[in-house]
C-alpha cells in the first residue's frame, strides 16, 4: 500500500534529516490538522524506526478517527427524521439536495422542509433542487418560525410514511446563542412527532481550527450525529475533519465533491488519511 | 479552547524574566510560542516563519534598548503587534472612484464565501454616500442566486440588473457586458457585479471569471474570503490572484469567533489590503477593515471595540442610565433591576464568549471563572423572578412559605432554588449598601474597565469584596 508516497519515498531509504521531519510537520499543518496535533504525530514518529515511519503515522491519524457508525441512519418502520445544520455558506442545502438523489437512487421516498425561512431566496434555492429532483418539499412564510415548518413536515412525513424527511436550516455561526436556541427549538418541536434520527453537521473543508468549537457548540445544541465535509474537490485537504473527530467523536460520513447532486460520496479513511499528506 | 497568544506569550516571558537581560536566543524560545499560537489561529505556515524571521531580526536590532526598558516583555510584545498591523496593511483604504463613471467594482470568491450578501451591503454602503449604485446579476450557477441578488437589491433600495433567470440558464460574461452598458445608459455611478463561487482549481471556471473581467474592465476587483477559512487561504487566494488578479480583500464573518489568521496570511501573500469586513448577516453589518482590530484578535487580546459595540446594543442606554441613577439616589437595587441586568446580558449573546473577548480572559484565574459561568444558571434565575409579582420584585421580604411555593411550581424549580436566590440577592442588596456609603472601593483591574453604555454594575464589585467567585452580578447571586 502506498502510503503518502511522494512525501516518504526518500525517508523509506534510512535516516530522517531534521529537514524531512520539518516537512511532515508542515504537510500536517497545511492539512489543517492543528498544531497539538502535528507536534504529537511528529514525537510518535521520531520515536518509530525510519522503515516504519509513514506506517506509524498513518495509524496514528487512523487512530484518531470516530469509532461511531458511519452509515446514515435509517428506519425500516417509520420516517427517518435528519436534520442538516452548520454556520452559513458551506453547503447545507447542497448537501440536502445532494441526499435526497443518494436515497432516490436507493428507492427511497424523500420529503423535504425549508426550515431557512431567513436568508433570502433559501426556499427558492431549495424548491429549485426539489423540482429537479422530482420531491416535494414544505416551505413556509418568509421570516416564519422555521420549527412550525419543520413541524408542519414532519406531520406529513408521518401521515404519508415517507421514508426520510430532510430538514434544511439557517446557516447561523456557533456564537448566537439566540439562533442556537432556536434551532434547538426546532429539534424539539420535531421530536413532538418524530424522533430526529440524524444531525448533520456541514463543514466546509477549507475550514480552519474554528472548526473545532463549530462542532462543538452546535453538539451542545442539537447532538450531532455526522458531519458532512464539503468542497473536497478544492485545493483545500479538510484536515480539520480529522480533528474534530479526535475531539468530538462525530464521525464524517458523507464527502461533497462538487456542485451537483450527485457529488457526494460516502466517507472512506483510507483515501482521505492518504489525502491529507498527498 | 485555544490558549490566546498573549496567554502564551506572557508565560514563557515569566521564565525568561528571571534570567534578567534578554538575550537574543531568548527571543527564539518565546518564538515557539509564538509560533504555534499563530498556527491556531490559522496563520500559514509560510507566513508563520516569514513572521517569525522578522520578528527576530527586529528585536535584535532593538534588544539593547529593550533590556532598558522597565518591562522587556511588553516590548517585545509590542513589536509583535505592530508587525501585524504593517502586515495586515496599515490603515484601511477606500473604494476608488473612476474618473469617468461608472466604476465597477467585481466580485469574486470561493462559494460560500458571502458575496451575494456582501453585495448588498457594498451597495447600500456606497448608496448612503450618495452614489447610485447597480447591482448585476452574473452568478447564473447557483441555484436561486439570482433571486437572492434581487431580494438583497429591494432590501437596500439597489436596482438589480437580471436579464436571465439563471439556475445554469444563460451566459454570465454577456450578463455582465450587458449590465455595464445599461448602468451608462442609466447612468449609474457605481456598478456591482456579482459572480458565481468557484474553486481555485478549477481552470475553466477562473478563465470564465477572468473573460468576466475582461469584458467589464472594473476598477476594483475585490475578493471575497470567508474569516474562518484555515490553512487553504494562500493557496486559493494566490489562485484568484493568478486567474482573475484582485486589487483588495473583503472578510466575512467576522462576527464569528474564529481568530481570523488567514487575514494575515493573505495580505502577507498578495501584498494586496484587506479593505472591508462584513460583521453579521444583517445588510448594516459591514464595515471599513481596521488592521489594529484583527491584530488584537489573532493575538488573542481580545476585540474591545466589537465588545463595546454589542454591549451598547444590549444594555438599552434607558435600562442603564436608570441603574445608574438608582445608585447613585440610594435607592434599593430590586429583583427587578436584577432582572433587567439579567435580560440585557443574555442579549449579549454567550456569557462565556462575551467575557471571552476581554483581554486576559484566558489567564488562569479568569479562564476559571469562565470556565465555571453556567449559561444554564442565568436561564434558571431569570425563570424564578419573572415567576414573582411585581410586589414580590420590589420587596423580597414578603417573600413567605406560600409564595415561595408557588413561585417555585411557576418556574418549574425547587423551593430550595427560590431560597438560595433570595438569600443571595438580599446579601448582594446588603454589601451594596454599604459601599454606597463608601465602604468598598474595589477596583476592577486594567484593562478590564466596563465598555461604554454597561451599567456600572455596584455588584461586581461587591463580589470581590466579598470573595466570590465571580464576577457578574448574575452568577454572583447565584453562587452558594
Ligand atoms: N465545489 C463545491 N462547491 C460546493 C460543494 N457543496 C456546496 N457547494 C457550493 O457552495 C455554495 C454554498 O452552498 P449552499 O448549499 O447554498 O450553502 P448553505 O450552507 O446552504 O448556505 P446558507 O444557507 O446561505 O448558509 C454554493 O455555490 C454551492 O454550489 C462542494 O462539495 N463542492
Ligand atoms: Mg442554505
Amino acid at each position: 500500500m502506498a502510503l503518502f508516497s511522494k512525501l516518504f519515498a526518500k525517508i523509506r531509504g534510512g535516516q530522517t534529516s531534521q529537514s524531512d521531519w520539518a516537512e511532515i510537520h508542515d504537510s500536517l499543518i497545511a492539512a489543517d490538522l492543528g498544531a497539538k496535533n502535528a507536534a504529537e504525530i511528529i514525537e510518535i514518529a521520531k520515536k518509530t524506526k525510519s522503515d516504519d515511519i509513514s506506517e506509524a503515522i498513518f495509524n496514528s491519524l487512523k487512530s484518531w478517527l470516530s469509532q461511531n457508525s458511519r452509515a446514515l441512519a435509517t428506519n425500516s418502520v417509520r420516517t427517518t427524521t435528519v436534520m442538516i445544520v452548520g454556520v452559513n455558506g458551506t453547503g447545507k442545502t447542497t448537501s440536502t439536495a445532494k441526499l435526497v438523489s443518494h436515497l432516490k437512487s436507493e428507492n427511497r421516498t424523500v420529503l423535504l422542509a425549508a426550515a431557512d425561512t431567513f436568508r433570502a431566496a433559501a426556499v427558492e434555492q431549495l424548491q429549485t433542487w426539489a423540482q429537479r429532483l422530482n420531491v416535494e418539499v414544505v416551505t413556509g412564510p418568509v421570516n416564519g418560525d422555521p420549527a412550525s415548518v419543520a413541524f408542519e413536515a414532519a406531520t406529513k412525513a408521518k401521515e404519508e410514511n415517507t421514508n426520510y424527511l430532510i430538514i434544511d436550516t439557517a446557516g447561523r455561526l456557533h456564537t448566537k446563542s439566540g439562533l442556537m436556541d432556536e434551532l434547538g427549538k426546532v429539534r424539539r418541536v420535531v421530536e413532538k412527532v418524530l424522533p430526529i434520527d440524524e444531525v448533520l453537521l456541514v463543514v466546509d473543508a477549507t475550514t480552519g481550527q474554528n472548526g473545532i468549537v463549530q462542532a462543538k457548540v452546535f453538539m451542545e445544541s442539537v447532538v450531532v450525529t455526522g458531519l458532512i465535509l464539503t468542497k473536497m474537490d478544492g485545493s483545500a485537504k479538510g484536515g480539520i475533519a480529522l480533528a474534530i473527530e479526535r475531539e468530538t467523536g462525530i464521525p464524517v460520513k458523507f464527502i461533497g465533491t462538487g456542485e451537483g447532486a450527485s457529488d457526494l460520496e460516502v466517507f472512506v479513511a483510507e483515501p482521505y488519511l492518504n489525502g491529507l499528506l498527498a | 479552547m485555544f490558549e490566546s497568544l498573549s496567554a502564551k506569550f506572557q508565560g514563557a516571558f515569566a521564565s525568561l524574566r528571571s534570567k534578567g537581560r534578554l538575550k537574543s536566543g531568548d527571543i527564539a524560545e518565546i518564538s515557539n510560542e509564538i509560533r504555534s499560537a499563530l498556527l491556531d489561529s490559522d496563520v500559514a505556515l509560510s507566513v508563520v516563519d516569514f513572521f517569525i524571521g522578522e520578528l527576530k531580526a527586529r528585536t535584535d536590532l532593538v534588544l539593547e534598548d529593550l533590556n532598558k526598558s522597565t518591562n522587556p516583555a511588553n516590548a517585545v510584545f509590542e513589536i509583535v503587534n505592530s508587525l501585524l498591523i504593517e502586515i495586515l496593511g496599515g490603515s484601511a483604504r477606500r473604494i476608488r472612484l473612476a474618473k469617468n463613471p461608472p466604476t465597477v467594482i467585481l466580485l469574486t470568491g470561493l462559494q460560500g464565501a458571502g458575496k451575494t450578501s456582501l453585495a448588498g451591503k457594498l451597495a447600500k454602503y456606497l448608496k448612503d454616500q450618495g452614489n447610485t449604485p447597480l447591482l448585476v446579476a452574473s452568478d447564473l450557477q447557483r441555484p436561486n442566486a439570482v433571486t437572492q441578488l434581487q431580494v438583497v437589491g429591494e432590501s437596500v433600495g439597489v436596482p438589480v440588473f437580471a436579464p436571465e433567470p439563471g439556475n445554469g440558464v444563460g451566459d454570465p460574461i454577456t450578463v455582465a457586458k450587458n449590465g455595464l452598458a445599461f448602468a451608462k445608459d442609466k447612468l449609474h455611478n457605481i456598478v456591482i457585479v456579482d459572480t458565481a463561487g468557484r474553486l481555485g482549481v478549477d481552470a475553466q471556471l477562473m478563465k470564465e471569471a477572468k473573460s468576466i473581467r475582461d469584458v467589464v474592465n472594473p476598477d476594483e476587483v475585490l475578493y471575497v474570503v470567508d474569516a474562518m477559512v484555515g490553512q487553504d487561504a494562500v493557496n486559493t487566494a494566490k489562485a484568484f490572484l493568478d486567474g482573475v488578479g484582485f486589487d483588495a480583500i473583503v472578510l466575512t464573518k467576522l462576527d464569528g469567533d474564529a481568530r481570523g489568521g488567514a487575514a494575515l496570511s493573505i495580505t502577507q501573500v498578495t501584498g494586496k489590503p484587506i479593505m472591508f469586513a462584513a460583521t453579521g448577516e444583517k445588510v448594516t453589518d459591514f464595515d471599513l477593515f481596521y488592521p489594529d482590530r484583527m491584530a488584537s484578535r489573532i493575538l488573542g487580546l481580545g476585540d474591545i471595540a466589537t465588545l463595546a459595540e454589542q454591549a451598547k446594543g444590549a444594555f438599552d442606554s434607558d435600562t442603564a442610565s436608570k441603574l445608574e441613577s438608582k445608585f447613585a439616589s440610594g435607592e434599593d437595587f430590586t429583583l427587578d433591576d436584577f432582572l433587567a441586568q439579567l435580560e440585557a446580558m443574555k442579549k449579549m449573546g454567550s456569557m462565556t464568549k462575551l467575557l471571552g473577548m476581554l483581554p486576559g480572559a484566558n489567564s488562569g484565574a479568569m479562564k476559571k471563572q469562565l470556565e465555571q459561568f453556567d449559561e444554564g444558571e442565568l436561564v434558571k434565575t431569570q425563570s424564578i423572578v419573572q415567576s414573582m409579582t411585581p410586589l414580590e420584585r420590589n420587596d423580597p421580604k414578603v417573600l413567605n412559605g406560600s409564595r415561595r411555593s408557588r413561585i417555585a411550581k411557576g418556574s418549574g424549580r425547587q423551593v430550595s432554588d427560590v431560597n438560595s436566590l433570595v438569600e443571595r440577592f438580599s446579601q448582594a442588596q446588603k454589601v451594596m449598601k454599604q459601599m454606597r456609603s463608601g465602604k468598598g472601593g474595589m477596583q476592577l483591574p486594567p484593562g478590564m474597565a466596563l465598555p461604554a453604555g454597561m451599567p456600572k454594575a455596584p455588584a461586581a464589585k461587591v463580589i470581590n469584596k466579598k470573595k466570590s467567585r465571580s464576577g457578574n452580578p448574575a452568577k454572583r447571586a447565584l453562587e452558594s
